[in-house]
């Protein structure tokens, strides 16, 4: 750069310093808020069947469409159940199935932009084109259409969502593999005679696996919100599974009636989880990526 | 303690087969509006038992085509790399025995030590996978990675700290232990002390002295920097646009050059009493 | 690919600072003054005076630069000057703080770094700019060259985008056609062949040293008092390289700018500046002028680089490597820095607070034991009127408090001792303190 292209960049860098203020720990206040929300959920799910007042299921009629109170803290459904009991129940799947997700589209996703980030030519040109056809195809529908084949379900929502979000993956995947393969250090373990297989496994995988897993992260709040989505639609979890996704659906209806409770409580639970993780897995693939 | 100075084993001397022979290595590349780059043409030379040689050129000369080339990192079109009287097939080696063979022929050091060390193992690892890869394990494996790391000067601090913990000099220490772990016969160093220090760069020279001294091996040192060149090589080859330019022994290359392109070169060269304009001159094509 | 075509300085033209030095070698190191141009023989009191005919370009006073969470200063207790039409080398390894240094006359410090001392640009206090008047100073009164032409390139405007741009920012009135025109003369005045077809080309399309000659008509079309190299030639092959110094030479005589140089390669510098200052781990080490530093290194540091940089030179040893690293942010120093690296380093100087010894002639060294290298130093360099009078009283008292060591220095030469008598006993003691 000839001359001074930047100037009072660095004056304005220090001021944002100054007010974004670190504390002692060395997390932003919102990360620390996103991960303490985190952590009690995940501590709820975990204690679900202790803490919960009811059990998830009990129907209580007389309690129907109760509002906020000491019996019922957040409140009852159409069913008189229990919305409370039902969210921290419902925290496990709505939990555990986006990482199962998440997962099994990472193991493909990896896998397959790896191979045709090493192999080049015509092995990743097939991938790149499936991936592209993916892309050009909306997942939904695509998610729909196995469903329609295989039959609704969570288990089916979850393989059909994996099969949506592999390209994804794999694309990134290779982007990323297609750069650190051309550093030198892979040169290296070819020149002392490594095998290819093992290279990318045991050497150049593992390299990519921060900008991998950040980018995973990202893709969680994403994966959450589908499955709910899926669920809503009636296609994933079916009653009477207490998953968030399924809950919001099942408490339209009393929107109408006046009781926007059943909806809000678990919709907020998503829309909560949702940010806290963004803003968490935002703040880690940064500190993942930076570490080197 | 120098670096400098004929080094070269007793075997260099005389009518000993010598341990590289490369034969009319060529290399083209397409170019994008149609034709061909010619990065390597009937590139040959040989290099003696634990000699060492120059490939001096400036960037876009073709050397580092001709040092990838020789670790079999690039395919050349024509011509053959032989080692200890045994030619190197030109397609990669598909088979495990086959691509350990070739490693323990030829290995190399790269440019540079931020990126040719893997981030994520430390000192001790990286030569442990070196080793275990040819063959080495258990406590035997520990024992000669702990061997290298001396012979190359790092202390078990070092070998316990990863990539991005260690200073220039110390990772391109390391690189060169990497490739001494395979026992090579012959070891290409692609630049690689262009990144360091001046200081370190100097401490490089002088392990690689002594590295020759203590395992014979033989050495290709490919850079930009005749100055350096002269202290580490017994031979030098000088390149230009992927043709060798001239050839000889160090000394006589470079104190009496005989064709005007290595003669430009040295004129450029920083040295007391030095003026850029006349370097410039004695440049000049028309300039005899 | 070089691009040895175009720009052929005429020749002769160059008085060339180098020609005089063979004989400058031969019989008196150093003997020769300061080189013409430079006003390093006039008191610098009165160059500070700001009234003189050769008011330096470039003058920092002691300026030190700390910052939080780094065990030592980046900079301590710089002080440089660049005067019109004077070439001064910045020589260090990495993390010496050589570009740290440089880009304090633009104002430019790390994040969150508290500077101390005094920067002035012709006359202009920089450290108190703020606003626009320091955004006009960063856009005309300095301009910087890097070593990547690549990065200071937008790779998708062509070059006569970045000239205009260039042009508009130094305040060139005029329409389309004269900016144009001004524009093609630039380009031509760094010798890039055929101007005007370089202004539509795009910078892939240009070789490296091509592009470091886009880089300088950018720097130039702003008109620059100052113009700070930051290892301007260090990615270009050699020949390129003396290419782009002719041009800076060029440049430098034609227009009066001064030139901070800054390499790592202290046989460049010493070989192409007038004077040379070296640095090490944030503080000066030795200013001298630059035949001198060839011939009479006299800070052990610098004679180290001098040692362990592979010359073509047949005469010469081979190289022999400073021990150790060069220092982090992390390395703090309770001493002198190079204490733990230098050769002839005793107890005392890991307690001794380097500061500047004058040297007779010109220039300085920040050793505690170079008292016994010459013990009448101070005296002649106070005598000497290119010594800041600070600098020879710090240094003073330096050397007494060396001298107040037991150590058995030589016997002294003569007390007004001339640079040329200097070089024997000098470099006699200098391998006895080395062995």
């Amino acid at each position: 750069m000839t001359g001074p292209t930047a100037p009072a960049l660095p004056a304005a860098r220090t001021r944002l310093r100054v007010r974004g203020t670190v504390p002692a720990g060395g997390l932003p206040l919102g990360v620390r808020l996103g991960a303490g929300f985190l952590a009690l959920v995940v501590l709820a799910a975990v204690l679900a069947p202790l803490i919960a007042p009811y059990p998830p299921d009990a129907i209580d009629l007389d309690a129907s469409l109760a509002g906020t109170g000491h019996a019922h803290w957040l409140g009852t459904d159409a069913s008189g159940q229990d919305l409370l009991s039902r969210v921290l129940h419902g925290a496990r799947t709505s939990l555990v199935a986006p990482l199962l997700l998440l997962a099994l589209a990472a193991l493909l996703g990896v896998t397959l932009g790896t191979l045709a980030a090493w192999r080049g030519g015509w092995v990743d040109t097939l991938v790149s084109r499936l991936t592209d056809v993916m892309y050009a195809f909306p997942g939904l529908l695509f998610v729909v259409l196995i469903i329609a084949v295989f039959g609704a379900g969570m288990t089916t929502s979850v393989l059909a969502l994996a099969l949506a979000y592999a390209p994804t993956i794999a694309k990134y995947t290779r982007s990323v593999a297609l750069a650190e393969r051309t550093k030198p250090y892979v040169d290296a373990y070819r020149v002392q005679g490594m095998g290819g297989a093992r290279i990318c496994a045991f050497h150049l995988v593992p390299n990519l696996s921060r900008a991998v897993v950040g980018y995973l992260v990202v893709l969680f709040g994403e994966a959450l919100m589908s499955l709910a989505t899926l669920s809503y639609l009636g296609f994933g979890a079916q009653p009477p599974s207490s998953d968030w996704g399924l809950m919001v659906q099942e408490g339209q209806a009393a929107v109408v009636q006046g009781a926007p409770l059943p909806a809000l409580v678990p919709g907020t639970a998503i829309a909560a989880v949702v940010v806290a993780f963004n803003i968490v897995g935002v703040w880690a693939a940064d500190r993942l990526g930076s570490r080197r | 303690m120098t670096a400098h100075g004929p080094v070269a084993g007793p075997e260099a001397a005389g009518g000993a087969p010598p341990v590289l022979t490369v034969d009319a290595l060529s290399k083209t590349y397409p170019l994008p509006g149609g034709g061909r780059l010619t990065a390597a043409d009937a590139i040959g030379f040989t290099v003696p038992r634990g000699g060492s040689l120059g490939i001096v050129g400036e960037s876009g000369s073709g050397k580092t085509t001709v040092a990838r080339m020789l670790v079999g990192l690039v395919r050349p079109d024509a011509g053959t790399v032989t080692v200890d009287g045994r030619a190197r097939p030109a397609r990669p080696a598909r088979g495990r025995a086959a691509r350990l063979a070739r490693a323990r022929e030829i290995q190399m050091v790269f440019q540079d030590p931020y990126v040719s060390l893997d981030p994520r193992l430390t000192g001790r690892q990286c030569l442990l996978t070196a080793l275990r890869l040819h063959g080495a394990s258990g406590a035997a494996a520990e024992e000669k990675a702990e061997r290298l790391l001396g012979q190359v000067g790092l202390g078990s601090r070092e070998g316990a700290a990863r990539p991005h913990a260690l200073s220039g000099g110390q990772r391109q220490r390391l690189a060169i232990a990497r490739a001494l772990a395979v026992e090579p016969r012959v070891l290409v160093l692609d630049e690689a002390v262009a990144a360091l220090d001046v200081s370190i760069q100097a401490q490089i020279l002088q392990l690689l002295g002594e590295v020759r001294r203590e395992t014979g091996v033989a050495l290709v040192f490919v850079s930009h920097d005749l100055a350096v060149v002269r202290h580490i090589t017994e031979a030098t080859l000088v390149m230009r646009r992927g043709t060798v330019v001239e050839q000889g022994p160090t000394r006589s290359v470079l104190a009496a050059p005989v064709t005007p392109y290595t003669r430009a070169l040295l004129a450029a060269v920083p040295r007391p009493g030095w003026d850029p304009a006349a370097a410039l001159r004695a440049a000049a094509p028309d300039t005899p | 690919m070089t691009d040895t075509h175009g720009h052929r300085p005429a020749a002769g033209a160059q008085p060339a600072a180098g020609a005089r030095m063979p004989s400058a070698r031969a019989e008196q190191p150093g003997a020769e003054p300061a080189p013409a141009g430079s006003a390093a023989a006039e008191p610098e009191a009165a160059a500070r005076g700001a009234s003189g005919g050769a008011e330096p370009l470039l003058d920092i006073v002691g300026l030190g630069l700390e910052l939080p969470g780094a065990a030592r200063p980046l900079l301590a207790d710089v002080s440089l000057r660049v005067r019109p039409g004077e070439v001064v080398g910045l020589v260090g390894e990495s993390g010496s703080g050589k570009s740290t240094t440089a880009k304090a006359a633009l104002a430019l410090f790390p994040d969150g770094a508290r500077p101390t001392g005094e920067v002035r640009v012709a006359g202009t206090d920089v450290l108190a700019l703020r606003g626009e008047a320091l955004r006009a100073h960063r856009a005309r009164t300095v301009a910087m060259v890097h070593q990547d032409p690549r990065a200071a390139l937008n790779p998708v405007r062509r070059v006569g985008d970045f000239l205009t741009e260039r042009l508009a920012l130094a305040g060139f009135a005029g329409n389309r056609a004269a900016v144009r025109g001004r524009a093609v003369e630039l380009l031509a005045e760094v010798g890039l062949p055929d101007p005007a077809r370089r202004l539509r080309q795009r910078p892939h399309e240009l070789s490296g040293g091509m592009l470091q000659r886009v880089v300088i008509a950018g720097a130039l079309a702003v008109g620059p008092r100052l113009l700070l190299a930051d290892e301007a030639t260090s990615a270009l092959d050699v020949t390129t390289q003396a290419e782009i110094l002719d041009l800076l030479r060029t440049v430098r005589r034609e227009h009066g700018t001064g030139l901070l140089f800054i390499t790592h390669d202290l046989q460049l510098a010493a070989a192409y500046c007038d004077r040379v200052l070296v640095m090490y781990a944030g503080r000066l080490v030795e200013h001298r002028p630059a035949e001198a530093l060839f011939t009479d290194p006299r800070h052990p540091y610098t004679r180290g680089l001098l040692e362990c940089s592979p010359t073509l030179d047949e005469a010469a040893a081979g190289v022999r490597p400073i021990p150790g690293r060069p220092p982090s942010l992390a390395d703090a120093f309770p001493g002198c820095p190079f204490t733990a690296r230098c050769p002839g380093a005793e107890p005392e100087c890991e307690r001794w607070q380097p500061r500047p010894v004058p040297l007779p002639g010109d220039g300085m060294a920040a050793c505690r034991r170079l008292a016994e290298y010459e013990p009448d130093g101070a005296e002649s360099g106070g005598a000497d009127a290119g010594t800041d009078a600070r600098g020879a009283a710090a240094g003073a008292e330096g050397v007494e408090r060396a001298g107040a060591d037991p150590s058995p220095g030589p016997v002294a030469v003569s007390a007004p001792a001339r640079r040329d008598a200097a070089p024997g006993p000098v470099s006699g003691t200098t391998e006895g303190g080395a062995g």
